[in-house]
C-alpha cells in the first residue's frame, strides 16, 4: 500500500520516501575497530584483478617507452653537441639582434636538451640546477616559452616513473587539474610528482595529452615558420633573371608587387644592397603590366603620376565598376517621388551624397534600371556621379543661352536643360552623326524643348554661332578615368593617341571660348573636363589655353575632389591651376574625372605663340631650340635696352606681351613669317609699355563701344608697321655708310628725316581711303629718298609743300606720339584683321594635321 | 490662326491637325502660348514644334548638320499620311480628352509593343467613343503612349478578359526600340 493520495490542500502530502522505504542508519563501530578502518581499506576481490592487470599493462608500456627513449637519446646525443654550440652563438646574436623568431630558434634546440636533462633528473638533481641557474641568467621574456618547453619535456617523460603507484583513482583527476596549476610554474618537484600522478592516467587521457603536446608543438614550428616568412618579407630579396623570365603563378607577382612597394615605401631601410630605386621600379612596373594586364606605356604614365602606394589603389579601383548611379529628371519628377516608385519596383537605392540633389545610387535591382516604365517615361537618366560635376560646375542659369560641344549621349546636356528648366536655349553639338541619334532620344524622353541639337565638328563652331553665356566642353579623351568602364584602355593606348587627343582637345577648348561670349551679363564661363586623369589632357590643356586666349581660372564650385597640377614632371603650369579639380575612383568612388572652369574676361583673341606647343611635340629638339632661342632673346634685350629712345616696334620677334615666358623656337618663327605676315607685325615688348598696355586693356574691355574703333586703329596701325618695314629696308640699302654703326645711332641720324617721311605718310593715309596705292607710293617714295635724299620733294609728293620746316617738325613729333599710343593699345589688343586671322588658324589646322 | 511655316504645306496641316485632333487636343492650345509662338516646322518630313525664339536661332545652324530643333511630333509618310510619334506625348498627354488607364500588370506588355486587353484595363474615360485616339497611362498617371479605342466604354463592360481594348500605336518603350527613327 502505498501513500494515500489526499488531494485537499489542507493536509501536506509528505516529501520523500515512504515510511517502508526509508534506509537503514549507516552503522556505527567502536572506537578501536574504526582505528583499525582507518589502514587503506582492502580491495575486493574484482579490484584486485583489475589493478594487476593495470600494474601488467603499464609494465608493458614502460618497457616499449624505454626502448624507444633508447633509441631517441642516441639521436639526441648526436645533436646535442651541435647544438650547444649554437646556442652559445644565438646567445651573442640575439643581444645584438633582438629578434624575437632568433629567441625561438635558439628555444628550440634548447627543448631537446632540456629532455635529455630529465632523462638523468633521476640520477642526478645537480646537473638539472646547474642548468636552471643557466636559464635563469637569460632575459625574461624567453621565460615564458621556455616554461612551455619544460612542461613539455616533463610530460616527455612522464612513464619513466611507473614503479610508483597509486590505487586511489579520485585523486587522480584532482592531480590532473593541479598539474594544470603547476605547469604555469616551473617547480621541478612538483611537476616530477604529478609525473608520479600521471603514470595512473587512462589511454584515453595519455592519448590526450600527447596529441595537445603534438599540436603545440606544430603551432610553434607554425609560429617559427611564420615569423620566418615575415623576417624574409623585411628584406626582400630581388629576384634574379630567372625568377623574372618564368613568372610561377599570379598570386607570387601580386605578393611581389606588395613586397616592392613596402620596399619603396621605406627605401633607405629595406633597399637591398648594391640595388638602385631605378631597379626596383622597373620591378614593380613589370609586375604591374602583368598583374593588372597594362601597357607599359600607360603603366608609366601613371606612375609618373601617382605615388607607388596610391598607384596600387588606383588600379585596384580600376578594376572594380562604380555603383551604378541614375540621375533624376527635375523637369518630370522629383527625386523621392522616383524613389519611392523605384523602390516599389523592388530596386534598393540610395541618395549619391549630400552634394547633389538629383542623383541616386542603385545598389541592386530586381528589374533591369534601364528599362522601368520610369526610365522610358523620361523621369531618370542612367549616369555616372562623376558627369554630374561638370554640369554643376557650369552652374547655368535661366533664359541663358548655353553650348555643349560634345554632347553625346546627351546626358550632361539634359542636366543642363533641367537645371535651365526649359528656358534659354540649348545647343548640343557632337561631331559623331551617329550619336546624335542617342541625344534626340534621349531630349525627348526626357522632355527637353529647348534644345537644337547639331552635327558639327567642335573646332567649326565658332564659325557658325558665337556668344553664348556659358559653354561647357566635355572634351573626348583616353578614357584613363573610366577603366572600369572600358578597359581596352589598358593595352591599346600610347603616346601617338595621348598626342592627338590633347592637340583635339586644346583645338576644342580654344574653340569652346571662342564661343563663349565675355561680356555676358551672367555668364562668359567655360568648363573644360574630362574623364582622363592624365594632366596631359587637362592642365596641360587648360595651360594652354590660359595663354591663349584671354581667359582666368575660377573656383569650380565642388567642395571635394583633390586640386590640380602645378607641377608635373618637369612642367610648371599657371599656380592658379589649383583651382582645378580632379576626381580618382580610388579616392572618391567615382569615374577618374577632371573639372576646370574658366571665365573669360575679354572677347579678343590675342596673338598666338608657338612655343608651348613646340615643347609638347618634340622635346628633343626643344632644348637645343630653347638655347638658340634664348641667345636671340639675350642679343633681342640688348638691342631694346639701346633702342631706348626710338621706336621699338623694329625688333623682329613675335611675342606675347603678358605672361610669354617660354622662348618661341625659331622654325615656327620663320614659318610664321612667311605664310602669314610680310613683315613684323609685333607689337613693343618693352616691361613699361606692357604695363601700359595692360591698363589700356582693362579700360578697352570695360568699354564695349571702343573695339570698333579700335578695329579701324589697328588698320592703320598695320599701314603704319608696313612702312616702317619699308623703312627699315631703305635704312639697310641707303646708309651704306653707316652700316657698321650700331641701330641706335642709325636711328638717331636719321630720325628727323623719318619723321617727316612719316607724318606725310599719315597725312596721306587719311586722304586714301585704300590702303595698296598708299603702300606703293610709300615705296616709291623711299626709293626717291635713297637716290635723292631730298626733303622738298618729299613734302611734294605728300602735297604738304607748304608748311615751313619747324611746324613740320612739331607736327611730326605729335603725330609720332600718337601713333605710338595707337600702337600701343594694338599691341595690347593684339586685334588684327580677320583675314590674317583665318590664315594662323589655316596654319595651326596644318600643323595638326602633320602631327597626326 | 495656325502658325504654320510654307514649309508644312496645306494638305500636310490637315493631316497634322486631323491626327492631333484625334487624340483629342486642340491644336490651338499648343499654337497660342502665353509664353511666346510656337511653330511647327518640316525638315525632312519630319515635323518639329518649336517655339519661334528658338527657331531663329536653329536657322544659324546648316539644314545639314542641323539633327533636330525642339521636339519631333512626327512624321509625313510616302504617302503623305501625318504619322504621330511618340516624342509628342509629352505635349499631347497633358491635354488628352480621352484617356485609359492600364493595370502595373499591363504596363510592360504595353511598353513591348502589345495592345490593351481587358484583362489590363484600369480606368477608362467616360463616353469613350470607338476609334477614338486615347492616350494610355498608368495607374500612377505616367503617360506610356497613345493607341486607339478598339471599343467603346459601354462596350467595354461586357467585353470578355482577353478582348482587346485599345490598339497599341506608339509605346515610350520605342526610345530603346526604335531609338534610330524617331528624328
Amino acid at each position: 500500500m502505498g501513500r494515500k493520495a489526499k488531494f485537499d490542500e489542507t493536509k501536506k502530502v509528505k516529501k520523500g520516501p515512504g515510511r517502508k522505504a526509508k534506509k537503514q542508519p549507516d552503522p556505527v563501530f567502536k572506537k578501536s575497530l574504526l582505528e583499525d578502518d582507518e589502514e587503506p581499506k582492502k580491495l575486493s576481490h574484482r579490484q584486485k584483478q583489475r589493478v594487476a592487470r593495470r600494474a601488467k599493462k603499464k609494465a608493458e608500456l614502460v618497457e616499449k617507452r624505454k626502448t624507444l627513449k633508447q633509441a631517441k637519446k642516441n639521436v639526441a646525443k648526436q645533436k646535442e653537441v651541435t647544438v650547444e654550440d649554437a646556442e652559445d652563438s644565438s646567445e651573442e646574436e640575439k643581444e645584438v639582434q633582438g629578434f624575437t623568431d632568433d629567441n625561438k630558434e635558439w628555444l628550440k634546440p634548447k627543448q631537446k636538451s632540456k629532455g635529455k636533462q630529465e632523462e638523468n633528473s633521476e640520477s642526478d638533481s645537480g646537473h638539472d640546477g646547474g642548468s636552471d641557474v643557466e636559464e635563469e641568467s637569460e632575459s625574461e621574456d624567453d621565460g615564458k616559452t621556455r616554461n612551455e618547453n619544460y612542461k613539455v619535456g616533463t610530460l616527455d617523460d612522464l612513464f619513466e616513473d611507473s614503479d610508483k603507484e597509486n590505487g586511489d583513482v579520485s585523486s587522480e583527476d584532482e592531480e590532473a587539474s593541479n598539474k594544470l596549476a603547476y605547469n604555469s610554474d616551473s617547480d621541478e618537484e612538483k611537476s616530477d610528482e604529478d609525473e608520479d600522478d600521471d603514470d595512473d592516467m587512462l589511454p584515453i587521457e595519455k592519448a590526450n595529452i600527447k596529441l595537445k603536446k603534438k599540436q603545440k608543438v606544430d603551432k610553434q614550428l607554425a609560429d617559427e615558420e611564420m615569423q620566418l616568412n615575415i623576417a624574409k618579407q623585411d628584406v626582400f630579396a630581388f629576384p634574379s633573371e630567372e625568377e623574372l623570365l618564368n613568372p610561377t603563378s599570379l598570386q607570387d607577382v601580386q605578393q611581389r608587387i606588395k613586397d616592392v612597394v613596402t620596399v619603396l615605401g621605406d627605401f633607405n631601410r629595406l633597399k637591398e644592397e648594391g640595388r638602385s630605386r631605378c631597379e626596383y621600379t622597373d620591378l614593380l612596373l613589370k609586375d604591374l603590366c602583368m598583374y593588372y594586364s597594362y601597357n607599359e606605356f600607360l603603366m608609366e604614365v601613371l606612375m609618373q603620376i601617382f605615388p607607388v602606394q596610391e598607384l596600387v589603389e588606383f588600379l585596384e579601383a580600376s578594376e572594380i565598376s562604380r555603383p551604378v548611379t541614375i540621375r533624376t529628371n527635375s523637369l518630370k519628377t522629383r527625386r523621392r517621388d522616383l524613389a519611392q516608385a523605384l523602390i516599389n519596383r523592388g530596386v534598393n537605392l540610395d541618395p549619391v551624397g549630400k552634394w547633389s540633389k538629383v542623383g541616386l545610387v542603385v545598389y541592386s535591382s530586381t528589374v533591369p534600371i534601364g528599362a522601368t516604365p520610369e526610365y522610358l517615361a523620361g523621369h531618370y537618366i542612367l549616369q555616372g556621379a562623376s558627369s554630374f560635376l561638370p554640369v554643376m560646375a557650369l552652374a547655368p542659369q535661366e533664359n541663358e543661352r548655353i553650348l555643349d560641344m560634345c554632347a553625346a549621349p546627351g546626358g550632361k546636356a539634359s542636366h543642363i536643360a533641367a537645371i535651365m528648366k526649359n528656358t534659354g536655349a540649348l545647343f548640343a553639338n557632337d561631331a559623331n552623326k551617329e550619336r546624335t541619334k542617342a541625344v534626340v532620344g534621349n531630349f525627348h524622353r526626357l522632355g527637353v524643348v529647348n534644345a537644337i541639337i547639331c552635327n558639327y565638328d567642335g573646332r567649326e563652331f565658332p564659325n557658325v554661332i558665337k556668344g553664348f553665356d556659358r559653354v561647357l566642353l566635355d572634351a573626348p579623351c583616353t578614357g584613363t578615368g573610366v577603366i572600369a568602364k572600358d578597359p581596352s584602355v589598358k593595352t591599346t593606348k600610347d603616346q601617338k593617341d595621348i598626342q592627338r587627343c590633347f592637340n583635339l582637345q586644346r583645338q576644342l577648348l580654344l574653340a569652346a571660348i571662342d564661343c563663349c561670349n565675355a561680356k555676358s551679363s551672367t555668364g562668359g564661363y567655360i568648363v573644360y573636363s574630362t574623364c582622363s586623369i592624365l594632366p596631359e589632357e587637362n592642365e596641360w590643356v587648360v595651360n594652354y589655353a590660359l595663354k591663349r586666349r584671354n581667359v582666368k581660372l575660377v573656383p569650380t564650385g565642388l567642395d571635394f575632389g583633390t586640386e590640380g597640377f602645378v607641377k608635373y614632371r618637369h612642367h610648371r603650369f599657371h599656380p592658379s591651376l589649383k583651382l582645378t579639380r580632379r576626381f580618382y575612383p580610388h579616392t572618391h568612388n567615382m569615374d577618374g574625372f577632371f573639372v576646370a572652369k574658366l571665365k573669360k574676361f575679354s572677347n579678343v583673341i590675342p596673338e598666338a605663340v608657338n612655343d608651348e606647343e613646340d615643347e609638347a611635340e618634340n622635346e628633343d629638339v626643344e632644348k637645343t631650340e630653347d638655347d638658340e632661342t634664348r641667345a636671340t632673346n639675350d642679343s633681342q634685350s640688348e638691342e631694346s635696352e639701346g633702342e631706348t629712345t626710338e621706336t621699338k616696334n623694329k625688333k623682329g620677334p613675335l611675342k606675347r606681351s603678358a605672361d610669354s615666358k617660354g622662348p618661341e623656337p625659331a622654325k615656327k618663327k620663320k614659318n610664321f613669317e612667311q605664310k602669314s605676315a610680310p613683315g613684323p607685325v609685333t607689337p613693343p615688348t618693352d616691361g613699361k609699355n606692357s604695363k601700359k598696355k595692360q591698363k589700356n586693356k582693362k579700360k578697352q574691355n570695360r568699354e564695349v563701344d571702343k573695339e570698333k574703333k579700335t578695329d579701324e586703329k589697328s588698320d592703320i596701325s598695320t599701314g603704319n608697321q608696313k612702312k616702317h618695314f619699308a623703312n627699315k629696308k631703305k635704312k639697310g640699302k641707303g646708309s651704306n655708310s653707316n652700316a657698321d654703326e650700331s641701330p641706335g645711332s642709325q636711328k638717331v641720324q636719321q630720325t628727323p628725316e623719318k619723321l617727316e617721311v612719316k607724318s606725310a605718310q599719315i597725312k596721306e593715309e587719311k586722304l586714301n581711303t585704300s590702303q595698296s596705292p598708299t603702300k606703293k607710293k610709300k615705296n616709291r617714295k623711299n626709293k626717291n629718298k635713297q637716290s635723292e635724299k631730298n626733303i622738298p620733294e618729299n613734302k611734294i609728293a605728300s602735297k604738304k609743300a607748304e608748311i615751313p620746316e619747324k611746324v613740320q617738325v612739331e607736327v611730326a613729333k605729335k603725330l609720332k606720339n600718337k601713333q605710338n599710343k595707337k600702337k600701343k593699345q594694338i599691341g595690347q589688343l593684339n586685334t588684327k584683321p580677320p583675314k590674317q586671322q583665318h590664315k594662323q588658324g589655316d596654319i595651326h589646322k596644318k600643323q595638326f594635321k602633320k602631327k597626326v | 490662326m495656325f502658325m504654320f511655316y510654307h514649309s508644312v504645306n496645306l494638305i500636310k496641316q490637315k493631316h497634322i491637325i486631323k491626327n492631333v485632333f484625334s487624340i483629342g487636343m486642340n491644336v490651338k492650345l499648343l499654337i497660342d502660348r502665353p509664353d511666346g509662338t510656337y511653330c511647327f516646322r518640316e525638315k525632312k518630313d519630319r515635323v518639329y514644334y518649336i517655339s519661334e525664339r528658338l527657331l531663329q536661332l536653329a536657322q544659324t545652324v546648316k539644314p545639314d548638320h542641323l539633327v533636330s530643333a525642339g521636339t519631333c511630333f512626327g512624321k509625313f509618310t510616302k504617302t503623305n499620311k501625318f504619322r504621330l510619334h511618340i516624342t509628342a506625348l509629352t505635349y499631347i498627354a497633358p491635354y488628352a480628352h480621352y484617356k485609359i488607364w492600364v493595370k502595373p500588370s499591363m504596363e510592360q506588355q504595353f511598353l513591348y509593343g502589345h495592345h490593351v486587353i481587358k484583362s489590363g484595363l484600369g480606368r477608362i474615360t467616360e463616353n469613350t467613343p470607338k476609334h477614338q485616339g486615347v492616350v494610355i497611362f498608368t495607374m500612377a498617371d505616367v503617360p506610356i503612349g497613345f493607341g486607339v479605342a478598339a471599343r467603346s466604354t459601354t462596350e467595354c463592360r461586357h467585353a470578355d478578359p482577353l478582348a482587346t481594348i485599345a490598339f497599341h500605336q506608339a509605346d515610350i518603350g520605342e526610345y530603346i526600340r526604335s531609338e534610330d527613327t524617331l528624328t
